[in-house]
């Protein structure tokens, strides 16, 4: 397998309003992200809100600059290529964004929206780009007739599916979804979601899916990077990941997913505190102020990423803590719900008996 | 959209009857005698009774108001006071003038104040920003009188590039009259266009945060197709709604300026009329100006709809 999209040291910050005196000051959204993305996998990128993911996914394909560090993409450092090659470039690299509602300008009709692109990278043939667009509404589950429409007469979820019309108009080879499907309804993210896995497989897209729903990425994803405060702090395949964490981070985002069975004990677990404040963000391990398991030293050090048996982990007692995962059965429950359950199980059978 | 309009028109007739009984009693309620005015140095009872039985001003006021609406129903808004003309034909002479004056600048107000809107929105917190700002705040401070006569010292009397005065129908002499016009609809169109621009400036500052224009370079369009298609296009609609403001704000406010270059249009006919008690020719004015006030309002919201595609369920 080789990487379609590679980022080394990518930084970007952002500057908060500049006070009448003084400097402004600097907050690191991505600091220093290494990541490979490879050809044909679904690689997520998790994290909580505030962590610089959706700042990382718009870097990746250059909705806005890096402040340092480069994103390499089929040989070309695309953080540094001129605007204008950069454009043509966009034809491979297509986004999907989080908002159905605000992302579609409002003025257009639908099938312009779509055509738009397929124009601006060189479909000259009115006709072939009107079939083209008839072509991809109906892969989306739209009809050609809807081209007419504007986008306000549909719903969120037909909306969304306008957006990955629109986004794969030119035949990218990398799609990014920021969050595709956290503004919609649950019962209409599946919908979305399989239509995204079907294309990927139909246009052997490589996709990306920035997301805080473990849920959908426990779905979709081939690999998963887990994000907290601008760093990458654990990669792994998918599999691995919710069977056996090895960052505690990672294992405090697991534990935080409902169990759905009655009585079934939570892990123990829990982060405490809120996110620190990422204008001016924790020494050493950016963790340690939350982590279960931090030592004194740990404050002193920022742990690199390194190769752990397969997947790559940010912690620097990776080897001495022992972290628990999603359990594949379900979990025992407690000593007073067991004892609930035998009583019910006592009295239904009581019931059975027949009547002497 | 017929439907629409129907509607838009039905609704605007309270609000033209309103107008009108707004005008009339504010006349009666105006210091002065009409008739004294027109007599001159005639003080005999027996003239002034005459002509306030020839003008009907000794009926009662809501009999004198319905005499006065039914007849500008058919089209006679009366005859001045002043000059016996018929107080239709004085508008109709005057107003063409006025209009070409207030489309003159509208339009300098236009090709000045848009691009420098977007621009300014687009480049926003550069030196280019802070530039298109202090210039239009000047815009917007300096009085048209003092640009004006300034502009007459400079452009007429020291260069001789353009005629301070002498106005001629655009009928009649086309070159001499834009010539004339030149220089007062520069003056009212800068005011505007500061107006304007800050409208612009901030309309596109909001629509060029939003998603779709985020969207629109994801797609890899130049940055001039983001700017004009997607992002000017949606920040026009309050673009519009101020700009036909503008307009009926000029077809009423170009006095000073009409003074100052000698134009014979809508301001001078007014400042005149008020001065002389002219009640015919005041009433008419002001009902004409509240009509086109309305029918620019209409216009604009015609306009919307053409802009905005949401609104057209509505």
């Amino acid at each position: 397998m080789t990487a379609i999209l590679k980022t080394r040291g990518l930084r970007r910050e952002f500057l908060t309003k500049k006070p009448l005196f003084g400097a402004p000051t600097v907050v690191r959204a991505v600091d220093g992200v290494d990541l490979e993305i490879e050809t044909g996998e679904t690689f997520a990128i998790v994290g909580e809100s505030g962590c610089g993911k959706s700042t990382l996914a718009r870097l990746l394909v250059r909705l806005i600059d890096p402040t340092e560090g480069e994103v390499w993409y089929d040989g070309t450092d695309i953080a540094h290529v001129p605007a204008v090659k950069m454009r043509a470039l966009r034809r491979d690299l297509q986004f999907v964004f989080q908002d159905p509602f605000s992302s579609l300008n409002p003025r257009m009709t639908v099938g312009a929206l779509i055509e738009e692109p397929l124009h601006t990278h060189g479909w000259v043939d009115r006709s072939a780009r009107k079939a083209r667009v008839a072509e991809l509404l109906t892969r989306v589950g739209l009809t050609p007739a809807h081209a007419d429409r504007f986008p306000h007469e549909f719903s969120g979820g037909q909306r969304q599916r306008i957006g990955i019309a629109r986004a794969l108009a030119t035949g990218p080879k990398v799609l990014i979804g920021d969050e595709p499907v956290s503004a919609l309804d649950v019962s209409i993210q599946a919908q979305v979601i399989n239509i995204l896995e079907d294309l990927k497989d139909e246009f052997g897209l490589t996709l990306v899916i920035i997301a805080h729903d473990l849920a959908v990425i426990r779905h979709m994803a081939d690999r998963v990077a887990v994000m907290y405060l601008g760093e990458i702090v654990e990669v792994a395949s998918c599999e691995d990941l919710f069977a056996k964490p090895r960052h505690p981070y990672t294992e405090a985002l697991l534990a935080a997913i409902p169990i759905a069975s009655v009585g079934a004990r939570k892990a123990e677990t829990r982060l405490s505190g809120d996110l620190p404040n990422p204008i001016d963000p924790p020494s050493g391990c950016r963790f340690h102020t939350r982590c279960p398991y931090a030592e004194a030293s740990c404050a002193n050090e920022r742990p690199a990423l390194t190769d752990v048996g397969g997947r790559e982990v940010a912690c620097h007692r990776v080897h001495e803590v022992q972290l628990k995962g999603l359990a594949e059965d379900a979990p025992a429950r407690s000593p007073a719900a067991q004892a609930r359950f035998q009583m019910y199980r006592a009295a239904s059978a009581e019931k059975q008996k027949p009547n002497p | 959209m017929l439907a629409f309009l129907g509607r838009r028109v039905l609704i605007a007739i309270p609000t033209i009857i309103l107008i009108s009984i707004f005008v009339f009693g504010m006349q009666k309620l105006l210091p002065g005698d009409p008739v004294l005015a027109m007599a001159g140095e005639e003080r005999d009872p027996e003239v002034l009774e005459y002509l306030r039985e020839k003008y009907r001003l000794n009926d009662p006021i809501p009999v004198q108001y319905l005499n006065w609406i039914g007849n500008a129903l058919r089209g006679d808004l009366g005859i001045s006071l002043r000059t016996n003309q018929p107080v239709l034909e004085l508008i109709g002479q005057k107003l063409p003038v006025t209009i070409q004056l207030a489309v003159m600048a509208l339009i300098i107000a236009m090709v000045i104040g848009i691009p420098a809107g977007v621009l300014s929105a687009y480049k926003k917190g550069t030196w280019i920003d802070w530039v298109a700002n202090t210039v239009a705040l000047s815009g917007l401070s300096v009085p048209n009188f003092w640009l004006g006569i300034m502009m007459i010292l400079l452009v007429s009397v020291q260069l001789g590039w353009l005629p301070a005065s002498g106005y001629r129908p655009l009928s009649e002499d086309p070159i001499q009259s834009i010539k004339t016009m030149l220089m007062p609809a520069f003056v009212l169109g800068t005011a505007i266009a500061a107006t304007l621009m800050r409208h612009t400036r901030s309309a596109m500052l909001g629509v060029l945060k939003s998603d779709y224009v985020r969207t629109a370079r994801a797609k890899g369009l130049s940055e001039r197709v983001v700017l004009v298609k997607h992002a000017l296009r949606n920040a026009l609609v309050p673009i519009v709604t101020v700009t036909t403001l503008l307009f009926g704000e000029l077809l009423a406010g170009a006095v000073l300026t009409e003074q100052i270059f000698t134009i014979p249009g809508f301001g001078k006919l007014v400042v005149d009329a008020v001065f002389n008690r002219d009640y015919a020719v005041v009433q008419g004015i002001v009902l004409c100006t509240g009509v086109a006030f309305i029918a620019m309002n209409i216009l604009a919201d015609a306009a919307y709809r053409v802009l905005n595609p949401r609104m057209k369920d509505q």
